[in-house]
């Protein structure tokens, strides 16, 4: 009977990846004398080491081996902890990273890390104690089945003479006979000569020895194996029943062992040699797209989720009510009459009670806290803080705040390029800090929290700040702004997150690689969020990331323009009202503006900026939905208000692709497709038409300036 | 029914030693670490202890220990899943009162050979 | 089956036609006059038209997206796109959803056609370069061309059709 366990190596390579942030963060953290952690971290090497074993991923197990060791003598107390060695250590957590990704991604991983890492681990044990290298070559020899040649049947006689005290150990006899006659053929004689007299009989000790003949395919080595728990505590002897191939098997029986121990070892080493040069060559073409794969898989992997037993109970609950409701408004259906219709309607009441309570209650399974995403930033820090020379705190707050799984995983990428970039670019070298009355230390502060229908997460960091001027002066060479555009503080700011932007003399190592901050906005607005900066120059800057708290699902105001519907975030929309004719005003041209109290709110008509037909096209027989977003508020032109409802969002981008002022489709009660409208979107798209009107009205003065000057020439 | 208390921290290891005993006909249980077990073998009685030597918690050479004062388990066998088979964890085994040994990485049929040494 | 055959009650699947497994299938289908076809593999269902729901600023010849199955579909007009024929919308007008897989994404999109004639079984041997000038196709989207009877039918690229242009703000 074979057991097949694969279906254990999904949680194993989860277990795994735990284990190796627990090694990762208790590394980072890693005092001297810190005996627990040191176990901790052991513990959780040993774990990984095992699992993979027994899965057969053996380039873990010889790897995880040379970490285990390692940890090993400091945790005994061997070799002391040195920070060289914890650098080392957490190189080959990164190592270990890599070899199980490349399991679960079924891809190759780079062996040349792995390779340098592993000389360098054995580097470090061989500089140490001594005692350590003996570790290897009794491991290789736990397994020597070495096979019966002939696979004959061979007849064993054995003589086993147990102490009186075996069974003290937990160990019978009987079964040892059991598992012996699971060998082949067993017969056995008892020999009671030392039996006591009734009296005289301990209940707890063993006088009885046996003379047992097995006739077998066995080899003397595992008929021998099945008494070694035994060994010490009896006396055990072996003899084959002579037969042709005897008298070759006896002589080198003794020996066997022990001569195998070097012969596995030359082996290991020419193995692990092999296996490095051959890797090298072949891994240099696969691990590029072994890369491009795994980033693929990853991202189309939906993985799995823990959910804490408290959220599985929470839905129990809400499904038992829902089931109660339901029973209830079946019996009311049965015999239903007018004078039940109060029943029916609280009925449907509950009904409406219980399917809200159920929604909110299974968009809580899909939260998770955002310290998931927030755990990798320690290590990362640390690292950037060595590789950059300064000298860098990390403080991390909210991190139990919770958010969609999904909204996480993506926002991941984002958060490590503003934190890079605060490294890189925010905290100031040690010696401009201390010029500025500053402390060496630079800090970063990462905070989430929830804030409305939102998460806010927030980096923060105590450095110089953004040089306003710089950006300008960048902009105007990119041609974004010319020398007469005012713009606020804010905007300028805004500016740094236009295409190909980087005010960096030097494009850095860390930050600069083409991975932009247009691409930070882009994938947080892809997730319906947005960022926005603040800075003042020598105090520090502050990256704030608004994103939904789900993805899913939407409270929208239907409106119809034309014959179009589209959708408005409920959350978005300040009121909705029928404009007042003396509250209109035309500014600057083609600028219409509605007093709404203090603020002249700009009014757009999306039938312009979507170029459809609509019903009405003056303000004044429109209806004006007033809309906020990210503190300004504008005024949206639609020829009718329709119903409130609830959306589920879909994507356009799975078969199409965004489009601007769109945030998404979802399909209505009658099947129907309909827009959901992107407020920041379609605020810019108004700035862009207008600018673009702007800039047309001045090329047409520009050109008539010029006939006329021609003309006058003439 | 044969019942076999397995006691490992790592939960992938306790569900696969689990899952091969019980595809083979044992009943089994599970502990997390050392205490965990410790307080299971209270409860119930058990033919076979698996316990893994590396945990938080009391490690599996105290457990055996511990085990080993209890009148129901004084003859229990006691088996140590280990990965090092050295001369010194045999030795440190046997005199914590461990029964035997079960070295890591375990093969199922290994497994379940094994221990019909000391369980029916 | 012959277009005027096509039953256009909805949406139907392809059971009922005869398939040889010798070669590839096409399916051909009619834009304007002309006969065209794509891998038979790539098509998810063919549907009637429906009037879809507006993608604002989208070129002409996109038509909007429409609902299958809780999946959000954009509509390409290739009587549009192509400027083949009249683009007119009757009972007979037919959407052809195909869902093509690339390397990095997997895309469903309806095209439409006039009408849906045929399943062909072609041999890859039979296929003939298509020409390299003329015609109202532009050459990335063609794989060749191959006799059908007395007809000639262009195949067309799948992948080229899912690529889609990035959006032009007009």
């Amino acid at each position: 009977m074979s057991v097949d366990l694969s279906q254990f190596i999904p949680s194993f390579l989860e277990e795994s990846f735990e284990g190796l942030e627990l090694m990762e963060s208790s590394l980072l953290n890693l005092e001297q004398g810190d005996d627990e952690t040191i176990n901790s971290i052991f513990r959780a090497a040993h774990s990984i080491k095992g699992g993979a074993g027994t899965f057969g991923f053996n380039n873990v197990t010889e790897f995880t081996h040379l970490v285990e060791t390692l940890l090993d003598e400091m945790r005994d107390g061997r070799r002391s902890i040195e920070q060289n060695d914890v650098e080392i250590l957490l190189e080959s957590v990164d190592c270990m990273r890599l070899l199980i990704e490349a399991i679960r991604d079924e891809t190759q991983c780079d062996s040349n890390k792995i390779a340098e890492t592993s000389v360098l681990l054995e580097k470090t044990l061989a500089s140490g104690n001594s005692n350590t290298s003996s570790d290897n070559p009794e491991e290789n020899s736990a397994n020597p089945s070495v096979i019966n040649p002939e696979d004959a049947l061979s007849k064993w006689h054995i003589t086993f003479i147990p102490e009186h005290h075996l069974v003290q150990t937990g160990n019978d006899p009987l079964f040892l006979f059991n598992a012996l006659a699971d060998l082949g053929d067993l017969t056995l004689v008892a020999n009671c000569k030392e039996l006591p007299a009734l009296n005289d009989i301990d209940a707890e000790e063993l006088y009885i020895s046996w003379q047992l003949t097995l006739t077998s395919k066995a080899n003397e080595t595992e008929v021998r194996e099945v008494f070694e728990w035994v060994e010490d505590e009896c006396q055990l002897i072996i003899t084959q029943e002579e037969t042709v191939a005897d008298v070759v098997d006896e002589q080198p029986e003794e020996t066997e062992i022990p001569a195998n121990e070097p012969a596995i070892i030359e082996q290991v080493a020419n193995k692990s040699e092999e296996q490095i040069s051959s890797a090298i060559s072949t891994d240099k073409n696969s691990s590029a797209s072994a890369a491009e794969k795994t980033g693929t898989k990853a991202k189309n992997d939906l993985g799995s989720i823990r959910v804490g037993v408290d959220k599985v109970d929470s839905l129990i609950n809400l499904v038992g009510e829902l089931v109660i409701t339901q029973s209830m408004l079946s019996e009311l259906g049965n015999d239903f009459d007018l004078s039940k219709v109060e029943k029916l309607n609280s009925g449907l009441e509950e009904l409406l009670q219980n399917t809200k309570e159920l929604q909110e209650s299974v968009m809580r399974i899909r939260m998770l806290p955002i310290s998931f995403a927030f755990n990798r930033f320690p290590r990362l820090v640390h690292d950037l803080s060595k590789k950059t020379g300064k000298e860098i705190e990390l403080i991390l707050k909210g991190e139990q705040t919770e958010l969609d799984k999904t909204v996480m995983e993506q926002i991941g990428d984002p958060l490590v390029h503003l934190v890079r970039n605060a490294v890189d670019h925010g905290i100031e070298p040690a010696e401009a800090r201390i010029a500025a009355g500053k402390s060496q230390k630079g800090t970063i502060i990462l905070n989430a929290y929830h804030q409305g229908g939102s998460i806010v997460i927030e980096i923060n960091d105590d450095g110089g700040g953004i040089n306003r001027q710089a950006v300008f002066d960048k902009a105007l060479e990119k041609g974004i702004v010319d020398e007469n555009t005012t713009l606020t503080d804010t905007q300028v700011f805004d500016l740094i997150f236009e295409p190909g932007f980087s005010t960096a003399k030097e494009l850095s190592d860390i930050s600069g690689r083409g991975v932009g901050m247009d691409v930070v906005k882009k994938n947080i607005q892809s997730l319906g969020g947005r960022i926005q900066v603040e800075s003042e120059t020598g105090v520090g800057s502050t990256f704030r990331v608004n994103l939904p708290l789900t993805l899913a699902i939407l409270d929208g105001q239907l409106v119809r323009v034309g014959s179009e519907i589209y959708i408005i975030p409920l959350i978005t929309i300040v009121e909705s009202l029928q404009p007042q004719k003396d509250l209109i005003n035309r500014v600057s041209g083609d600028m219409v503006l509605y007093r709404l109290r203090e603020d002249n709110v700009p009014v757009i008509p999306i039938y312009s900026l979507f170029n459809i037909a609509s019903e009405f096209e003056d303000v004044e027989s429109s209806l004006l939905v007033v809309v906020e977003d990210d503190g300004q508020k504008i005024g949206l032109m639609v020829d009718d208000l329709l119903a409130q409802q609830q959306v589920v969002i879909k994507s356009l981008n799975d078969n199409y692709q965004q489009v601007e002022g769109i945030s998404g489709a979802t399909i209505l009660g009658d099947g129907s497709v309909a827009m959901i409208l992107d407020i920041a979107g379609i605020i810019s798209m108004a700035h862009k038409k207008s600018e673009m009107h702007q800039k047309h009205k001045r090329d047409l003065q520009y050109k008539a300036t010029q006939q006329i000057s021609e003309g006058a020439n003439l | 029914m044969t019942k076999v208390l397995v006691v490992d921290d790592s939960n992938s290891i306790r569900d696969m030693v689990s899952f091969t005993l019980k595809s083979a006909g044992y009943e089994t249980a599970e502990a997390k670490d050392g205490q965990d077990g410790l307080n299971k073998a209270k409860s119930a009685a058990f033919d076979l202890v698996i316990s893994d030597v590396n945990m938080p918690n009391m490690d599996g050479i105290a457990l055996c220990q511990e085990l080993r004062k209890l009148p129901s388990f004084k003859f229990t066998p006691i088996l140590m899943l280990t990965t090092e088979s050295s001369g010194d964890m045999k030795m440190r085994g046997k005199a914590a009162g461990a029964t035997g040994w079960l070295v890591k990485p375990f093969n199922p049929e290994k497994l379940l050979a094994t221990i019909k040494r000391v369980v029916r | 089956m012959l277009a005027e055959e096509v039953p256009v009650e909805g949406e139907h699947s392809l059971e009922g036609i005869d398939f040889i497994t010798s070669g590839e299938q096409y399916l051909a289908f009619l834009l304007g006059e002309e006969q065209y076809a794509i891998d038979i593999l790539c098509v998810e269902e063919i549907r009637s038209w429906e009037n879809p729901t507006q993608i604002p600023n989208s070129p002409n010849y996109i038509k909007g997206a429409i609902n299958m199955r809780g999946i959000i579909v954009p509509i390409v007009d290739l009587r549009m796109k192509f400027n083949i024929g009249k683009a007119t919308y009757t009972e007979i007008t037919v959407v052809i959803v195909l869902t093509v897989e690339t390397t990095d994404k997997t895309r469903t999109i309806g095209f439409v056609v006039d009408a849906v004639s045929d399943v062909l079984n072609v041999d890859k041997s039979e296929i003939k370069p298509a020409p390299a000038f003329g015609g109202c196709v532009p050459q990335n989207y063609l794989e060749g061309l191959v006799n059908s009877g007395d007809n000639v039918v262009t195949i067309l690229n799948v992948k080229a059709l899912q690529a889609v242009e990035p959006h032009q703000l007009s």
